[in-house]
C-alpha cells in the first residue's frame, strides 16, 4: 500500500517549482513510510510514497518498463499478478521484478488501457505512455484506493489524497461550501465531486485517459455492480439450489480470503464480533491453517461493545488475539486527526475508534489486515436493504395496518415509537416504489437535509442547489438495467455505488487504515464474490427479512452458532456525548464557537449555539441532531486545516530533498 | 405565556434551533415537511408532559393530535378543559 502523486503537463513542458515534489510525496508519508520515490520526463512528474508488502527488494517505484517507454505509480495490489504474469509470460513478456506493479506495465503493453479489466484487486494508478503521450488513471471498482486529481493552470495534478495536491507551490485547496449539500444529505459527494472546490476524484470502477492535445481526461466506466432482473430476484429457490448456492459462496468467499494473504509481510485479521469478519478469519484459518492475529476495538460504554464476541471468536479460532477499548476521551482525543485524514466533512464519530484500531495494528508491526468490510453491501445484511424491502412491499398496500409494522422488526427502538407516526415518517416516498430509482434511500435523505438549517444563509441555496444536482449526477450514472431491478437490488446498488465507496471504504476504510500505515483488504469485495452474489435471487440472500441467510448457510459451520445466531449489531460509536468532558468539551467550544463560525463562513452562529444549548441540556439524543452536531463540528475542523492551516501543514510535512530517490530512465 | 406561542417556541427551538421559516404556518404537518421525525415525537411528548405538564396516553399518539400546531393547541386545550371539569 503506498501514496500516489504527480503532475502532467497539458500544455507545453513540465515546470516543477522547487519543492513540490518533497511537499507531495511527503504529504502522503503515513500511506508508505519506506521509501521515496519519483520520476520525470519533459511533461510528466510521477511521485511515490511506498509502503513495502510484496518484493521488498526490488519493487521500487514508480517503475518503469526496460525500454523505459511506459512508466507508471501505483498505490494498492493486484492480488492476481502471479497468474497474469505467467498469462504475460507466454505472450512474450519479459519480467526484472517480482512486483505486480511490473505486472501493470506489461499488462497495459498487452491489452491497453482495458487491462484494468483483467486486474483483481484494490488499486489507484497512473501510468505514461511515451510512444503515444498518452496518460492513464485508473481506480478499482469499488473504490478501496483513493484517487484526485485538480486542474491548477496548465498543470493536470493528482494525488491519493487531497492534502497532496496542496503541496504544489502555489497551489490551495479550499472546501467547497456548496458539497456540503451532497454531504449533508446523501452523506458523501457524488462521484467525481469532492468536498473541495475544483478538486474531482476519479470514480470506482473508472479509467481515465488522457491524450496529448487534450484539455481534460475522457473517462470511462469499466465496472458496475450488477444484480439479476426483479422477475429472477422473487423467484422461490428449493433447498437443494440454495444449498449448492451457498456452497458456491464458500467457495468463492476461500479464494478470495486466500488470494488476499498474497504479501512479503505477515497478515493479520479484524474480529469485530459480528459475522462478516469472523466469517473471513475463519476461512483464512480453514484454507492455512496458520495461527493467526487478530485485531478488535471495544467502548468502555457497553451499548456500543462487542467485546464479549470478539473474545469468543477469537477463542473459538484460536488467534493470537490483541483488542484495545476506547472511550470518550479517545474519540473526543483523535477526531481533529480523523477529520484531517478523512478528508471530509463526517456525521459520525464511528471512523474514530477504527483509526484507533489500526494505531494497535501498528504498533505490533503489522501492516496488513484482512476484514469483513463489503458483506452487508454484496449479501444484503442492511437495514436499509429491508427496510426497502417492506416499504416496497407495504407500497403494494398502503393502507395496511400492519405492514408498516414489520419496521419495529428492523429497528427495535421504534417500537417507543407511536405506530400512527412510525406510518408517517417512513410512508413518505412510499408512493415512489418502482418509480424513484433512490426509493431505498428517500428517508434517509430527507431525513439529513434537515441539518441543512445549520449552514449559513448565503451558503444554503448553493448547497440545496448542489444536493440536487448530486442526485441528478448519481442518477445519470444508473446502468441502463438498474430500471428491471427489484427494490433490494436497487438498494444494494445505490448503498455499494454510493454510501460504501464515499464513505465506508473511505472515512472509515482506506484513510483511518492508512493514517497509521495500515492497508486493508477486503475479500468479500472480490469482484468474483460480488458477481456471484449478483446472480443469485434476493429472495436467496436476503430470505423474508433475515439477513445474509445465505452468507450464514455457507459459513455456518466454521462459526459458533452464537455468532450466526446473533441479531446483527450495527457498528456505532458514540456521537456527540464524546464531547461532553474534558478536551471533548474544549475542542467544541473552541471550534463551534461563534468566532470560529463567522470566521468559516460556513454555518449560522444562531443556530449552532441553539443546537448546543440542546446539547449541553443532555437533550441532543435524536440521529438527526447528532448528525447534526458532528457534522459541524468535523466541517468546522476540516475547513480550519484546508484554510488558515494548509500552508503550515503543507510545509511540516515536506521531505528532506536528499529523501527522494529519483529513477533514472533505463 | 400564550399556549401557541410556547408550542411554537419550543417547536422551533428544540426542533429548528431557531430558524422559523420552516415552520411557514400553523396547519402545516410536522412529519411530512421533516419538522420532527418519527423519533422526534418522544421529544415533543416530553415536552408537553413536563413543561405543560399533561398526562398522556399512548392512544393519544396520533397525528390527528400532535401534527401541527393547531392540532396541538387544540389538543392541549382540550386535555386541559377535561382536568379541570
Amino acid at each position: 500500500m503506498c501514496g500516489i502523486c504527480g503532475a502532467i503537463a497539458v500544455k507545453d513542458n513540465l515546470d516543477v517549482p522547487e519543492g513540490a515534489v518533497e511537499r507531495m510525496i511527503g504529504a502522503l508519508s503515513h500511506r508508505g513510510p519506506d521509501e521515496y520515490g519519483a520520476w520525470r520526463d519533459e511533461r510528466v512528474l510521477l511521485g511515490h510514497a511506498r509502503l513495502s508488502i510484496i518484493d521488498l527488494g526490488s519493487g521500487q517505484q514508480p517503475l518503469g518498463s526496460a525500454d523505459g517507454r511506459v512508466w507508471v505509480t501505483f498505490n494498492g495490489e493486484i492480488f492476481n499478478y502471479v497468474e497474469l504474469r505467467e498469462d504475460l509470460r507466454a505472450r512474450g513478456h519479459v519480467f526484472r521484478t517480482a512486483s505486480d506493479t511490473e505486472v501493470i506495465v506489461a499488462a497495459y503493453r498487452e491489452w491497453g488501457a482495458d487491462c484494468v479489466e483483467r486486474f483483481n484487486g484494490q488499486f489507484a494508478f497512473v501510468l505514461l505512455d511515451r510512444d503515444t503521450g498518452r496518460v492513464m488513471m485508473a481506480r478499482d471498482r469499488f473504490g478501496i484506493r483513493p484517487l484526485y486529481y485538480h486542474r491548477h493552470g496548465d498543470v493536470l495534478l493528482f494525488a491519493s489524497e487531497v492534502k497532496a495536491l496542496a503541496g504544489w507551490p502555489g497551489c490551495r485547496i479550499a472546501v467547497d461550501p456548496a458539497a456540503l449539500g451532497e454531504v449533508f444529505t446523501m452523506w458523501v459527494n457524488v462521484p467525481p465531486h469532492t468536498p473541495f472546490k475544483d478538486v474531482l476524484q476519479l470514480p470506482p470502477g473508472h479509467v481515465a485517459v488522457l491524450e496529448p492535445g487534450d484539455d481534460a481526461p475522457s473517462i470511462r466506466r469499466y465496472w458496475h455492480p450488477t444484480f439479476l432482473p426483479a422477475v429472477e430476484d422473487h423467484r422461490h429457490v428449493a433447498v437443494d439450489e440454495r444449498d449448492r448456492l451457498a456452497h458456491e459462496v464458500r467457495e468463492a468467499l476461500a479464494d478470495a480470503a486466500e488470494i488476499r494473504l498474497r504479501a512479503d509481510v505477515p497478515v493479520g485479521a479484524y474480529l469485530s464480533g459480528g459475522l462478516d469478519s469472523s466469517a473471513t478469519a475463519a476461512l483464512v484459518r480453514e484454507r492455512t491453517g496458520d495461527r493467526l492475529k487478530t485485531f478488535s476495538v471495544g467502548f468502555t460504554d457497553a451499548a456500543y461493545d462487542e467485546s464479549v464476541w470478539q473474545r469468543l471468536m477469537a477463542d473459538h479460532l484460536g488467534t493470537d488475539h490483541e483488542s484495545i477499548r476506547v472511550g470518550d476521551a479517545e474519540i473526543a482525543g483523535a477526531f481533529a486527526r480523523v477529520v484531517w485524514h478523512a478528508e471530509s466533512p463526517l456525521l459520525r464519530t464511528a471512523p474514530a475508534p477504527l483509526f484507533a484500531l489500526s494505531g494497535l495494528v501498528r504498533e505490533q508491526d503489522f501492516k496488513v489486515v484482512l476484514t469483513g468490510e463489503g458483506a452487508d453491501e454484496v449479501f444484503g445484511g442492511y437495514n436499509i436493504l429491508r427496510e426497502a424491502k417492506v416499504r416496497a412491499f407495504w407500497a403494494r398496500d398502503p393502507e395496511s395496518v400492519s405492514r408498516p409494522r414489520l419496521l419495529t422488526r428492523l429497528y427495535p427502538y421504534l417500537k417507543q415509537s407511536p405506530p400512527e407516526f412510525l406510518k408517517r415518517f417512513y410512508g413518505a416516498g412510499l408512493s415512489g416504489a418502482g418509480v424513484d430509482p433512490f426509493f431505498s434511500h428517500r428517508p434517509r435523505w430527507t431525513n439529513t437535509a434537515g441539518i441543512m438549517t445549520f449552514l449559513a444563509a448565503d451558503v444554503a441555496e448553493a448547497a440545496a442547489a448542489a444536493a440536487t444536482a448530486a442526485e441528478e449526477r448519481a442518477l445519470a450514472a444508473l446502468p441502463a438495467d438498474f430500471a428491471g431491478w427489484g427494490p433490494v437490488a436497487r438498494a444494494q446498488y445505490v448503498e455499494m455505488t454510493l454510501f460504501m465507496a464515499g464513505y465506508l471504504l473511505s472515512s472509515q476504510g482506506d484513510r483511518m487504515l492508512m493514517g497509521h500505515t495500515v492497508e486493508g483488504r477486503f475479500p468479500f469485495l472480490d469482484h468474483n464474490v460480488a458477481e456471484l452474489a449478483g446472480r443469485i435471487p434476493a429472495s436467496v440472500k436476503l430470505a423474508s427479512l433475515e439477513e445474509k441467510a445465505l452468507l450464514k448457510r455457507a459459513v455456518a459451520d466454521l462459526l459458533p452458532v452464537e455468532v450466526t445466531r446473533r441479531p446483527k449489531q450495527p457498528y456505532r460509536a458514540p456521537d456527540s456525548s464524546s464531547f461532553f468532558t474534558g478536551y471533548g468539551a474544549e475542542l467544541v467550544a473552541e471550534a463551534m464557537s461563534s468566532e470560529a463560525l463567522l470566521e468559516a463562513g460556513l454555518f449560522s452562529p444562531d443556530r449552532v449555539a441553539a443546537l448546543l444549548r440542546k446539547w449541553q441540556a443532555g437533550k441532543l439524543t435524536g440521529v438527526r441532531d447528532n448528525m447534526a452536531f458532528i457534522g459541524v463540528l468535523s466541517t468546522q475542523l476540516l475547513a480550519r486545516q484546508f484554510g488558515p492551516e494548509q500552508e503550515r501543514r503543507t510545509h511540516d510535512a515536506a521531505l528532506p530533498a536528499d529523501a527522494v530517490v529519483w529513477r533514472g530512465n533505463t | 405565556m400564550e399556549l401557541r406561542a410556547q408550542i411554537r417556541g419550543f417547536l422551533i427551538e428544540n426542533f429548528l434551533f431557531g430558524d422559523t421559516a420552516p415552520l411557514a404556518d400553523d396547519q402545516m404537518s410536522l412529519l411530512d415537511n421533516g419538522i420532527m421525525d418519527s423519533v422526534g415525537v418522544m421529544e415533543l411528548v416530553a415536552f408537553l408532559e413536563g413543561d405543560l405538564s399533561l398526562g398522556i396516553d399512548d392512544a393519544e399518539l396520533v397525528p390527528e393530535n400532535l401534527d401541527s400546531v393547531d392540532n396541538l393547541v387544540a389538543f392541549v386545550s382540550r386535555k386541559r378543559e377535561a382536568s379541570v371539569a
